[in-house]
């Protein structure tokens, strides 16, 4: 055999396979998650289920093929009942896709536990996959070994789901972001809608062999959403949505590895984790960033306020009484300890100076005070 | 008739039987409230959600105690709840967003547990895989009456709440210039979702309990206007699509219920959403040709 060059070793097929269907999820993913589809994604993810027992049927035994065909077929049903009962205006919009794609996963396991109980068509790999025989199952065609199918099938995935992005970029960012503008200028939303939930269809049906319904997902939802979390720039969004997803594929085959679970479960799970990472730490849109942010805001609010209190009783009578610390407290309604600590910031900042306990204004100080009583006056 | 003796006197079919009704009733109540609110795929987030939770209350407790595997589901589906709505309220992420990555990231979570506990117990010892796609025919009387004490717990919550829920679902931000606190109500709320979650979870499985939440619902808002009366109806289609998928699962070898309930739950909402009276789309399609006809003349 001339298969030498294919012989790659399990752990790299199955790696691969990951990184593979990452990258085919992440790139439609992004748009999903713009245009709120998550869900709809979801519901294809399951209702492909009685397409592929279909497919099994007609072709007497699992065929690559035929399964591609029957799940193509009901997520395309799927998307025009969910459209169809929407848009009867009878049925909210989660709540048509909380109809029709359980009736549709229903229809599958039943079809599958009264007609092929007793074949290999294993429902737990419906949900969960099977990443792990990745590299098993091998594509031959004209009797020559080509490696493992689901690189080949997950690969194709890619290129074409490279090829849709990158050919229709413009046009998916406008439908997008202005779907108006995108009517007006001659190409039609509602064609690009279609064509988005075409090639998502396929790259469920092709990687939900590998990594099974809600795992796929997951890799199209979650690291979108990580990558909409760091940066402002589609362009850049695709790229880290990408990165997030290969990453999330290698480092959950080693988590797996280590845990003798499911692969593709962990997978999924890093790209949780990444996520988690990302909406504490993004600098731009992460918890911790808003928070600090609103801190400091507070902060440099609370040090006005100071100022102008100071500056509006300097030169009074009472001025001594006025920039006592322990009087500024309850005068400006601050904790003592929040009191304390905008006083200490204050000092650093160099606004104000202390002199056996009264506080006094320095020459910025005093300069802070006028620009922002003036813009108070203004306001007011 | 021998089906009605069977569903009296044999054991296993009677808690079949009650318990996919009650699961009905249960979930068709909440569902009202969740579908009003726009929420019909929180229950599906929540039941993902819950089997991580299952699971590490298994690995805790070391026992497969239905009270403790529960009571992990429900934590489960509360942190899942909380982290929700953290990342809609603070982020700039939909809801629609949200509940995907929520539920994925969950799911995937508990499947690396499951397969972890499974690989190191014995295969199916652990029983846990039936939660995934639900196993009532499994249902012992023990069973049901946990669920009955669950969900007579939720319902008298309800009808406790009734007025609130009923604002909350209509007018927030009226409830909440009334004074009342709609967070804390909104959070009770979901929180009886997650017991009917919780409930179902056993009966129907992880995947088709967003069924059994936003069908009874949308097939009774079909006939009425009114709240209350929706409500009661959802609580029957509920209960009858339970009896219904339990009945025809007994009929022949290997039908799964938890399918039989849904399909049957499907159709209930298909034929309300066809031929309810005023709203039913047949009535408008006639209503609509003799306009046309009329017009014509």
């Amino acid at each position: 055999m001339t298969n030498e060059r294919f012989d790659m070793s399990a752990s790299l097929a199955i790696i691969l396979t990951g990184v593979l269907v990452a990258t085919a999820c992440a790139l439609l993913g992004v748009f999903l998650v713009l245009r709120r589809m998550a869900m709809l994604a979801d519901a294809i993810s399951h209702a492909i289920l009685p397409g592929i027992v279909a497919g099994y049927f007609l072709a007497q035994g699992p065929n690559l093929l035929a399964g591609f065909a029957g799940a193509s077929l009901a997520a395309v049903i799927t998307v025009a009942l969910v459209e169809a009962l929407q848009n009867t205006r009878r049925v909210g919009g989660e709540s048509a896709i909380g109809i029709v794609f359980p009736a549709m996963f229903a229809l599958g396991t039943f079809l599958v536990s009264k007609y092929f109980a007793n074949v290999h068509l294993d429902t737990d790999a419906v949900l969960y996959g099977n990443i792990e025989f990745a590299a098993f199952d091998v594509l031959f065609v004209n009797d020559v070994n080509l490696g493992p199918q689901s690189l080949w099938v997950m690969g194709a995935l890619c290129i074409i789901n490279l090829l849709f992005v990158g050919l229709f970029f413009k046009e998916l960012k406008l439908a997008t972001f202005d779907p108006g503008l995108a009517a007006a200028l001659g190409f039609s939303p509602v064609l690009i809608h279609y064509a988005l939930m075409a090639v998502v269809s396929i790259t469920t049906v092709g990687a939900f062999t590998a990594v099974g319904a809600i795992l796929v997902v997951a890799f199209m939802i979650v690291p979108a959403a990580t990558a909409y979390l760091l940066t402002d720039d589609l362009s850049r969004m695709i790229v880290l949505a990408v990165v997030a997803g290969a990453a999330s594929a290698v480092a959950g085959f080693f988590i797996a590895l280590a845990l003798d679970a499911s692969v593709a479960g962990a997978m999924a799970t890093m790209t949780g984790a990444f996520f988690l990472l990302a909406l504490l730490f993004s600098p731009s849109h992460g918890l911790v960033a808003k928070a600090r942010r609103l801190q400091r805001q507070r902060m440099r609010v609370a040090m006005e306020n100071l100022v102008v209190h100071l500056f509006n009783h300097e030169h009074q009578a009472y001025e001594e009484h006025e920039a006592e610390v322990a009087h500024l407290s309850s005068e400006l309604r601050w904790q003592p300890g929040f009191a304390r600590q905008v006083i200490g910031m204050a000092k650093r900042a160099q606004l104000v100076q202390q002199a056996n306990g009264h506080l006094m204004l320095t020459g910025t100080g005093r300069e802070l005070a006028q620009r922002a009583s003036a813009l108070r006056d203004g306001e007011g | 008739m021998e089906l009605l003796r069977d569903l009296i006197f044999d054991y296993t079919l009677r808690n079949v039987a009650l318990g996919s009704a009650l699961l009905g009733v249960v979930s068709g109540v909440l569902g009202c409230f969740a579908v009003l609110r726009r929420q019909g795929l929180l229950g599906d987030a929540l039941a993902h959600a819950a089997l991580p939770g299952i699971c590490i209350a298994y690995l805790l407790a070391h026992a497969k105690t239905q009270i403790v595997l529960l009571l992990g589901a429900a934590v489960a589906g509360w942190i899942a709840t909380i982290l929700l709505l953290q990342i809609v309220r603070h982020t700039r992420i939909s809801e629609d967003g949200a509940l995907g990555i929520v539920l994925s990231t969950f799911f995937a979570f508990g499947i690396v547990l499951l397969t972890f506990i499974t690989k190191r117990s014995d295969a199916h010892q652990s029983g846990l895989d039936k939660f995934l796609f639900g196993q009532a025919a499994a249902l012992v009387a023990e069973d049901v009456t946990t669920m009955a004490i669950l969900g007579g717990v939720a319902l008298a919550i309800v009808v406790l709440l009734y007025k609130e829920f009923k604002l909350l679902a209509f007018d927030a931000a009226f409830a909440a210039s009334l004074g009342f606190n709609t967070n804390t109500l909104s959070v009770l709320l979901t929180s009886l979702i997650v017991i009917a979650v919780v409930i179902g979870l056993q009966t129907v499985g992880v995947v088709l309990m967003a069924a059994m939440l936003v069908g009874p619902a949308v097939a009774a808002r079909q006939w009425t206007n009114r709240l209350s009366a929706m409500i009661v109806l959802a609580a029957l289609f509920g209960a009858l699509s339970g009896l219904a998928g339990a009945l025809i699962s007994v009929s022949d070898e290997g039908i799964p219920t938890g399918p039989m309930i849904i399909l049957s739950l499907t159709a209930i909402a298909l034929f309300s959403l066809l031929f309810a009276p005023e709203r039913g789309l047949v009535w408008d399609a006639m209503r609509r040709r003799m306009q046309k006809a009329a017009l014509a003349d």
